[in-house]
């Protein structure tokens, strides 16, 4: 461990943008925003990156900034958070149905209101239509690795998309932990010269952007999009698996951990994974055979690949840490179980929303959670299929 | 994972906590070792209380929950002991360091606190007296090495002036050093 160094989500994660060197980066520098963009900016002002960094007066602002700055042919990349993010949704339709492969930090934070600052993903759970890639993170080097990743996943030719690269706020992005860094050359080397695509500025091949397109077009665009998602989980995987080869560290759709001899499973994403890691070796250790998917791509959603690997358990979990009002379940839990629904065999599952507005959720909470497992396993069972972990009634 | 210390600092905003559950932090992974390092983010303000925390661990530490059941506590401002519960979760054979100008076995009496090893300072008078200013965390630091032999001084001290050197002139390094010394030297037992 000898190339191990102390630092915060967010200090990782603007490291990274340093050493990815964009061309543009726009962002609103105020609240919600994280200091991901404080750090960075401090890079630009110490003239240790070349970015034309923007400063604008709103996060609509921001993203249509990144939109034009992509669109006329540079590597753009920003960072936000909750609201911020929020007040970007009509653009980040816009960037990723343009197919304008601009790099998002976005540190997952709730929403208002109430106010809160802390961690859960309503923010990312809201765009989850919008066309964006979405990688969710464990902890700090993953939020670093990523963002590195993300650039390749999102200039590959096939894929042409936006990625948010999503990080728990407070847990993750203003923690120290250990991590690993690569070198500047290394990461220059990996993520390799920016390749402009049909650039606003190449005027000898005038393009045009975000034209009217009815009843006539629009569909057969819509379905360009849908189809750049095959391509897109592909490239997920083989950029990951480069990354490995670069690093040690290898990245997929998303992790098993003790899911091979497993019968029961508990599927959640984000920094929850590791103290859910942590809980399932307890309760193995007590002769459970339970072991955690901790899904990485959000978007593109791996659903053959998740019903492959899930269909034969006898229990599962889905842990969400956002809600859609209105909804029988939590989100991850309704992909989880319609990408099931095309298997025979199904198991039994059970959904639990945690840890909204930054509510703990602690090892012995997941424990519970397999206990409940173990039951529902054992009694052929659902009782209680939707449920909450630590909220009072 | 039984090899993990926990460690909470309770301070005020503005004294240095959340600084010195990363320095630890900075240090103990000098020597060799896991860490995690993170304040309890609420309404930040100069002069509310504020907790941060500190985990040490010989393998990668892959919780991200609350430390609940912190193996040491260091208290860094004595009017907290009034209002926040230092020893909620801390085990009987937990450590608790406080700056006060109390010796432990009087804190003990005041109040009422059963089982746990005891150690006090005066840190905000060795603050004043070495930096020159009421910044107690550098020299709760020393005291707090003093109590738990958790790291190496010399290594605590070394990992300070290379942390301090990148925010401070070098006399202000070289007063915080000596007032994680003289804390060492000084933090009481019972």
């Amino acid at each position: 461990m000898g190339n191990l160094i102390s630092m915060e989500g967010n200090q990782a994660a603007a490291e990274a943008m340093r050493q990815i060197n964009p061309d543009a980066m726009a962002a609103y520098p105020i609240t919600p925003q994280t200091e991901v963009v404080q750090t960075f900016a401090q890079f630009v002002a110490d003239g240790r990156v070349d970015t034309e960094f923007v400063t604008v007066e709103s996060e609509h602002s921001a993203m249509s900034a990144c939109v034009a700055a992509a669109a006329s042919g540079t590597r753009v990349m920003t960072a936000t958070s909750a609201n911020g993010m929020a007040l970007m949704w009509e653009i980040l339709y816009i960037a990723a149905s343009t197919r304008l492969p601009i790099v998002m930090a976005l540190v997952n934070r709730a929403l208002s209101a109430n106010i809160n600052i802390h961690c859960d993903h309503s923010d990312s759970m809201g765009a989850r239509d919008t066309g964006w890639i979405q990688l969710f993170c464990e902890n700090g080097q993953e939020a670093y690795d990523s963002l590195i990743q993300a650039v390749r996943i999102a200039e590959h030719p096939q894929v042409r998309l936006p990625v948010m690269v999503c990080y728990d706020g407070f847990i993750i992005s203003h923690a120290v932990e250990c991590l690993e860094l690569l070198k500047d050359n290394e990461v220059q080397k990996f993520i390799g010269e920016f390749k402009s695509v049909n650039s606003l500025l190449d005027i000898s091949h005038p393009y045009t952007f975000g034209p009217l397109d009815l009843y006539d077009f629009y569909f057969e665009h819509k379905r360009q999009q849908i189809e750049a998602y095959g391509p897109a989980k592909q490239t997920v995987i083989e950029v990951g698996k480069q990354f490995g080869s670069l690093s040690g560290r290898e990245y997929g759709l998303f992790e098993a951990y003790h899911l091979q001899d497993a019968r029961l499973a508990i599927v959640l994403m984000g920094s929850a994974a590791g103290t859910a890691k942590e809980a399932v070796d307890r309760l193995r250790a007590n002769g459970l055979p339970i072991g955690v998917l901790k899904l990485r791509a959000f978007r593109p959603f791996p659903s053959e690949e998740l019903t492959q690997l899930l269909s034969r358990f006898e229990a599962v979990a889905v842990l969400d840490r956002a809600v859609s009002f209105g909804a029988a379940a939590g989100p991850l839990f309704t992909e989880i179980s319609s990408a099931l629904f095309a298997s025979n065999h199904r198991p039994l599952l059970l959904n639990y929303i945690y840890g909204l507005g930054g509510r703990d959720i602690d090892i012995e909470d997941i424990q519970e959670v397999g206990k409940k497992l173990q039951k529902t396993a054992e009694s052929g069972k659902v009782e209680q299929p939707f449920d909450y972990i630590g909220v009072r009634k | 994972m039984s090899e993990m210390i926990e460690v909470r600092w309770h301070g005020r905003g503005g004294q240095g906590a959340k600084t010195a559950a990363y320095l630890l932090a900075e240090s103990a992974m000098q020597e060799g070792k896991y860490i995690q390092a993170f304040p309890e983010y609420g309404p930040e303000r100069m002069g509310a209380p504020i907790m941060a925390f500190t985990r040490i661990s010989d393998s990668p530490i892959r919780i991200h929950c609350h430390v609940k059941a912190p193996q040491v506590v260091a208290v860094l401002d004595p009017t907290l002991l009034e209002t926040v519960d230092i020893l909620d979760g801390v085990p009987e054979d937990g450590t608790v360091v406080v700056n006060t100008n109390e010796s432990p076995n009087s804190l003990r009496r005041t109040l009422n606190i059963s089982g746990r090893r005891l150690f006090t300072l005066p840190a905000t008078q060795v603050a004043l007296e070495i930096i020159g200013r009421p910044i107690p965390n550098t020299p709760m630091m020393g005291a707090m090495i003093k109590a738990t032999g958790l790291l190496d001084i010399e290594a605590v001290i070394a990992n300070t002036r290379k942390s301090f050197e990148k925010k401070f002139n070098a006399q202000v390094v070289e007063k915080n050093i000596q007032a994680i010394r003289r804390a060492y030297e000084e933090v009481k037992s019972e």
